[in-house]
């Protein structure tokens, strides 16, 4: 399972993984991007300066549903320091549209206009933007401004959504439906059911939450005379879909924008679509001919930026006697808020949810309705995941339960289960790389066995304490390129990425990705793919990331596709670009370039490695003294290569592992310990995984225990602090134990598959069923989250949960 | 969206014609002189009594390696050291701080271009304790008043000061392995 390609796989032609025998590939190289970040010399959005700068911020709609009867902005501009507020009507932009191309009522097309025109639909939407000298000027300026509303009735959860009466968010969406799917539906299922041994429902419902970078949005923006261009520096995760979007709002070209990313303090999703802040700044600076800064504050991030992972499932499952699973029967329905996401659309979570729920297991029938409804809430954008840790959270409880009535072990069902004959194509229609999916599950469970969990249950049993023991295993698909979004009919499709390679005179080497990493340290595994291919120090190599000037395009960070398509791209053009070097030393040997090999900072002669010509001395052929190169090369050193994924991803797998103790006092929840076993292929570096892995862990119990943004009637959100909005302290996580496995991937240039979002998508699941688990003895199981400890804490009594 | 890509984008409407040149206070508001120390270094200071201790230390010293999180003294990103124990500069005005020594991240490296890490920015690039670095000088800071206050912490003792500030990337054991390391090499060179 280990080696060999994978049959019919397309990606012919790499070079074969460099795998760990690489010198810098494959270890625990410290951070490029550390010196700066650790000695407060980074750049983030909000430490940028320009002279003249103003700074803006927004008047925003104070109630959820609701049509704008007048905006009276007459006594802002009386504010001392105001220079200037606009409305829709005066920065006349054109509305911010994603599309997919499915026909009604498989998708409704809705509009986000960048500034709220004659309704509102949330309490916190944008209704005009204020423009002052300073930022506390402009908060004045905020509380001057009247905004009167006839107000309607919210919609404020999925099931009022579609009740027959709704209210309706956008009137073109009838039944308040974006989109309405079946991706799937295996004929005879029906029959399958019927016939089974066992059938199980789960019932799910997952909170609202905030993916939560700790830096807020934000923006500059300025008009560039000598360019002729408008420049936004605004910390995204999407610069290029930014910039297409600020062009065709502007009504500019799009070389007229140039959009560049600063530093970055986390996105997780949340940056990586365009926001409508981030367009009426870029207006505002357009318009004034003035550097405007915006700068979103904690309280608008918390309830007026985008939100994420409000779900409800219903799946049935079918089993045989033996535990086999025969069949799944889904039906998903996501909350996605008042608008659509560019350039994802509010097809974000169901889609993913239908297309990938049958996950790691071997499921021979499989039904599925997916729906994204429009609600009276902050809208939705893809959240580290997306659905992922609903649905894995889903099918995990579905197999516990289906061990609970057939008496077996959680841990034999699922072996029973796992998919362990590779390329596997599932129910769904997607193909599976090998991984180890069996493999993670036997190590995670011995680990745990070894350490005494088993015994320590038991023991405290009998001392009447509440010891569980849960376990999630789940794959990750990365890597998608343009074939597998193709699939999602987005009217937009992600998925290449292109890297430029140049070196200079001295024999130093810029390359270029149109990935954005905001933390996830490209400066530095990027660096360690291209200085393996060409022998260079990892000192001698830089990353240039995130300027629509500087790089061709770029689909950005999402989707654990960095290292996995935009690492590929970077390996293929420092292959290229080591190719010329060799042919120019070959002409200076007069041998043929295949005769030639790379070695550090050298070509050398195959065969002679005493016989070289250091890259300082190409480097000055190929510029100062081109005229002694063959008339076949051209001056210069630089490589531009693409890469795409032309099948269905690659998929990345894990079992974690959770011991949790519930307090019989208080509902609390502890987490005694935590195992994660998991294969991400070829680790680049494998302490940059690790932090990935911990801190994708941290957020995912932050959903499954503490997070959430809850609404009331009138549609009024509660988080507007962190002290209600309770983010998950040192105190709250635990230290968590990692073990590596490594099948790599066949057809990226680097055996990497992604692994960025893994962590957060096992935790929930594992510890919900820990939960539950050591709520055995009481008969009542737990299926939503957050698990607030007064749900616990009734259960623990044999309450059962709320009714939704 | 509405297709129609023209290359000029010169709106003569700027509506700008009277705007004021520069950014510097706004006029009508009460302003006070206030005198601060930094990292060693006298600043007087001319601003609006409102102004927190973080927005003058980030946007007239222009020392912005102390970052802001939430403005509501929770999240920890803000914490300087004055008079040596870590503070929140969200919760404070400017003119609070007058006469205290104010100590920022910018503080903490050595060497004549600022660029030599101190014992403990070098434990937290070892541990990989920093991913988007935003939260990292207010866990420094945070650690390095602690540690001169109680160089004999435990791991769990540690693990409870750290959860005073907020990560979103790292889990948190990257940071609490960081300062544990740092305290122990600083006991170790200490009994040599
Ligand atoms: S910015 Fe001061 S505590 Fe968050
Ligand atoms: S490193 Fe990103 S918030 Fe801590």
């Amino acid at each position: 399972m280990r080696d060999g390609p994978m049959p019919g796989v397309p990606g012919a032609g790499v070079p074969a993984a460099p795998g760990r025998g690489g010198r810098l590939v494959g270890r625990s190289v410290p951070r490029r991007e550390d010196p700066r970040l650790l000695t407060g010399r980074g750049r983030f959005v909000d430490d940028i300066a320009l002279p003249g700068m103003l700074h803006a911020q927004f008047v925003r709609s104070t109630v959820a549903n609701g049509v704008i009867e007048a905006i009276d902005l007459t006594a802002v501009h009386e504010v001392p320091g105001v220079v200037a507020a606009f409305t829709a009507g005066d920065l006349a932009l054109s509305d911010i549209v994603a599309q997919l191309e499915r026909p009604e009522p498989e998708f409704v097309e809705t509009a986000m206009p960048v500034l709220a025109r004659d309704r509102v639909r949330y309490v916190g939407e944008p209704v005009a933007i204020v423009i002052a000298r300073d930022a506390y000027a402009a908060e004045d300026g905020l509380e001057a401004a009247r905004v009167s509303y006839t107000v309607r009735q919210p919609v404020t959860s999925a099931a009022a959504a579609l009740a027959a009466d709704a209210p309706l968010v956008h009137e073109e969406a009838a039944h308040n439906t974006l989109v309405d799917v079946s991706l799937c539906a295996t004929d005879g299922i029906d029959e399958v059911f019927a016939a089974a041994d066992r059938v199980v429902r789960v019932d799910t419902r997952t909170g609202r939450q905030n993916a939560l970078p700790l830096e807020t949005r934000g923006a500059v923006a300025h008009w560039d005379d000598r360019e002729e261009q408008l420049v936004v520096q605004t910390c995204t995760q999407v610069p290029h879909q930014v910039r297409t979007v600020a062009a065709r709002c502007l009504r500019l070209a799009e070389r007229a924008v140039r959009v560049v990313v600063p530093d970055m303090g986390g996105g997780f999703g949340q940056k990586s679509v365009v926001g409508r802040e981030e367009i009426a700044t870029a207006a505002a600076a357009l318009r004034l001919r003035r550097p405007v800064k915006w700068i979103e504050d904690r309280k608008d991030a918390l309830s007026a930026s985008f939100l994420a992972r409000e779900q409800h499932y219903d799946v049935r499952a079918a089993f045989d006697a033996d535990g086999r699973i025969l069949g799944i029967d889904a039906d998903v329905v996501c909350d996605m808020g008042a608008y659509s996401c560019y350039p994802f659309t509010a097809g974000i979570e169901p889609l993913m949810a239908s297309a990938e729920l049958p996950g790691v297991y071997k499921v021979p029938a499989y039904r599925v309705r997916g729906r994204a409804v429009a609600t009276n809430k902050a809208p939705t954008a893809p959240y580290r995941g997306v659905s992922r840790p609903q649905y894995v959270m889903v099918v995990e409880r579905l197999f516990e339960r289906a061990a609970r009535e057939l008496g077996l072990d959680p841990v034999e069902i699922r072996r029973r289960n796992v998919i362990t004959d590779f390329p596997y194509t599932g129910v769904n229609g997607i193909t599976y790389d090998p991984g180890s999916y069996l493999e993670s599950l036997d190590l995670c469970a011995r680990t745990l066995r070894d350490e005494g969990w088993y015994e320590r249950r038991t023991a405290a049993a009998e001392e009447g304490r509440h010891l569980g023991i849960g376990y999630a295993c789940f794959s990750e698909r990365t890597g998608y390129g343009s074939a597998a979004f193709a699939q999602r009919r987005m009217a937009v499709v992600p998925g290449f990425d292109i890297s430029e390679v140049r070196m200079d005179t001295s024999g130093a080497v810029t390359v270029t990705t149109g990935t954005m990493s905001h933390g996830q340290s490209h400066e530095t595994t990027m660096a360690q793919i291209v200085a393996d291919e060409l022998g260079l120090d990892i000192g001698a190599v830089r990353l240039h990331q995130g300027d629509t000037d500087r790089i061709t395009y770029g689909w950005g960070t999402f989707a654990s596709r960095s290292i996995t398509v935009g690492g590929s791209a970077v390996r293929l053009a420092a292959g290229k670009l080591g190719e010329k070097l060799r042919r120019i030393a070959a002409d200076r040997w007069g041998i043929p370039w295949e005769e030639t090999a790379l070695g550090r900072g050298r070509v050398h002669r195959r065969g002679d490695p005493a016989v070289t010509i250091g890259y300082p001395e190409l480097a000055d052929l190929a510029y100062l003294r081109a005229h002694l190169l063959p008339k076949d090369i051209e001056p210069g050193l630089s490589a531009t290569a693409t890469f795409d994924v032309f099948n269905d991803g690659t998929f990345s797998n894990a079992t974690h592992g959770v011991v949790v103790e519930l307090d019989e006092g208080t509902g609390r929840v502890e987490i005694l310990r935590y195992v994660c076993v998991e294969d991400c292929g070829v680790a680049i570096n494998p302490q940059v995984v690790e932090g990935q892995c911990r801190g994708g862990i941290a957020q995912g119990i932050a959903g499954a225990l503490f997070e959430q943004v809850t609404y009331d009637a009138q549609g009024e959100p509660s988080a507007t602090s962190f002290l209600d909005y309770k983010v998950p302290t040192a105190h709250e996580i635990p230290e968590v134990t990692i073990h590596h496995l490594e099948t790599p991937c066949a057809f990226s240039a680097t055996g990497a598959k992604g692994a960025g979002e893994g962590g957060t998508i096992g935790a929930p699941a594992a510890v919900l069923n820990a939960v539950n688990d050591a709520l055995r003895a009481t008969g009542v199981e737990l299926d939503r989250t957050p698990l607030t400890p007064e749900t616990v804490h009734r259960a623990l009594r044999g309450l059962p949960e709320p009714a939704a | 969206m509405t297709d129609t890509d023209t290359d000029a984008g010169t709106d003569s409407d700027t509506g700008a014609d009277s705007l004021p040149v520069d950014s510097s206070p706004v006029i009508g508001r009460e302003l006070q002189l206030i005198t601060l120390e930094v990292n060693g270094e006298e600043y007087e200071v001319i601003t609006e009594p409102r102004r927190t201790l973080v927005d003058i230390l980030r946007h007239e010293l222009r020392l912005t390696g102390t970052h802001v999180g939430c403005e509501h003294g929770v999240c920890g990103a803000c914490t300087v050291l004055l008079d040596g124990r870590p503070v929140r500069a969200c919760l404070m005005f400017a003119a609070q701080a007058e006469g205290a020594a104010i100590r920022t991240v910018e503080s903490l490296s050595d060497g004549a271009d600022g660029s030599e890490l101190s014992d403990l920015q070098r434990a937290f690039r070892s541990h990989h304790g920093l991913q988007c670095g935003f939260c990292t000088p207010g866990f420094l800071m945070l650690a390095e008043g602690f540690l001169a206050e109680r160089p004999q912490a435990t791991k769990a003792e540690i693990r409870e000061v750290v959860a005073a500030n907020l990560c979103r990337c790292t889990g948190y054991q990257s940071i609490v392995e960081a300062i544990d390391s740092c305290a122990a090499a600083r006991r170790e060179g200490e009994e040599k």
